[in-house]
């Protein structure tokens, strides 16, 4: 089971600004380890989020992305109390979803 | 693959706000590039799995860190990173954050300390320790160092620590002191701070445990200077040896009145 995302979602006027901060080791597959053997790819490939239930994001992403990943996006039309959900899913079929109430 | 620029162009287009590219010095431009990975400093999620660390029972005992005293009283972790390391009367030593939190994982939790302090940085129950001091740090965040000098055995830490800082030696004839004893000096684009008097705020001493965003890890005080030893050639110290201890409460105290900014980011 991979380790909790953070997610931070601040609201100002109609929008939101969400931040998340996920625990991946985004391996790129270009790697070797010390015994000359590649270290096989192992990253996120989607993710996703929802507001109140409602898809407002998606993102496919690959091998280039830093480990430990930060991602910020803004999102209209939401209030203080509102849910936002994050899930992400790695190409070894890993999957992880947590969610942060806006503030 | 380099991944420290691949994140700060991903950082960079989250935040859709690229600096200017006006006239400015190296140092700047990294400073710059720190203050936007700071929004979204991934030692956060080493906090996060800290404090959890701290309250789960765990070990041959199952038991929780909830009743380790750190220095000030059983179980109380506010404030305690800026006064280690310090004399402690019942292993009737000078511990640091790290030692310290390895005694209670082995009082309190029945772990192995000496098999802890010979496991590779970053594996097994040693990530665990960077972890836990990681959030202990956090929890002093913005709070002044303030070192304990009042114990006899304090006081000859220092003097060694002091002692270590200048010993040159290794095939580079270097001393912590070659790099950090003059102001100005820096290797590559790194400052490096003069560490033979208090250097600032969040610096030197007050920035560990640093998040290295080059290598994607979590690094505590110990695993730097185990690192600056490295680039000394000297061999590698032990972990929570007196020499490290030492070493950390010389820069500790020296470092008195600085404001802890750590957990930091560092490029």
């Amino acid at each position: 089971m991979a380790d909790p995302m953070r997610i931070r979602a601040q609201s100002s006027g109609d929008k939101a600004t969400v931040r998340v901060l996920m625990s991946h080791e985004m391996e790129s597959g270009q790697r070797k380890d010390a015994s000359g053997k590649t270290v096989p790819a192992w990253f996120i490939q989607e993710v996703t989020a929802k507001h109140n239930g409602k898809d407002v994001f998606s993102a496919e992403w690959g091998p280039a992305v830093s480990k430990n990943p930060f991602l910020q996006f803004a999102v209209k039309g939401v209030k203080a109390g509102d849910k936002i959900a994050v899930t992400w899913k790695d190409n070894k079929g890993d999957t992880r979803t947590d969610e942060a109430t806006v503030s | 693959m380099n991944k420290a620029s691949s994140l700060a162009v991903a950082t960079a287009l989250a935040l859709s706000t690229m600096p200017a590219l006006a006239q400015k010095t190296a140092s700047q431009g990294i400073d710059e590039y720190r203050a936007m990975l700071q929004d979204g400093n991934p030692a956060d999620l080493f906090e996060a799995k800290g404090e959890d660390l701290w309250k789960k029972a765990r070990g041959p005992k199952n038991a929780s860190l909830e009743k380790c005293d750190l220095g000030k009283g059983p179980g109380v972790f506010k404030g305690a990173f800026v006064e280690l390391p310090k004399y402690f009367a019942d292993t009737q030593r000078v511990q640091d954050l790290e030692s310290r939190l390895v005694t209670c994982m082995e009082t309190l939790q029945g772990f192995n300390a000496a098999e802890i302090s010979k496991t590779a940085f970053g594996h097994g129950e040693m990530a665990n320790v960077t972890s836990l001091a990681t959030w202990i740090a956090a929890e002093s965040k913005g709070q002044r160092f303030n070192l304990s000098q009042a114990h006899s055995q304090e006081k000859t830490f220092y003097e060694v620590g002091k002692r270590l800082f200048f010993q040159r030696g290794g095939s580079h004839d270097f001393s912590c002191a070659s790099c950090h004893g003059e102001e100005g000096k820096r290797i590559r684009l790194q400052d490096l701070p003069m560490l033979t008097k208090n250097p600032g705020d969040g610096v030197g001493f007050a920035a560990w445990p640093a998040y290295r965003v080059s290598n994607g890890q979590m690094w505590s005080m110990q695993l730097r200077l185990n690192d600056c030893y490295r680039q000394q050639r000297f061999p590698y110290p032990g972990f929570g040896s007196d020499a490290t201890i030492a070493l950390s409460t010389y820069l500790g105290v020296n470092a008195k009145g600085a404001a802890s900014v750590a957990p930091a980011i560092k490029r």
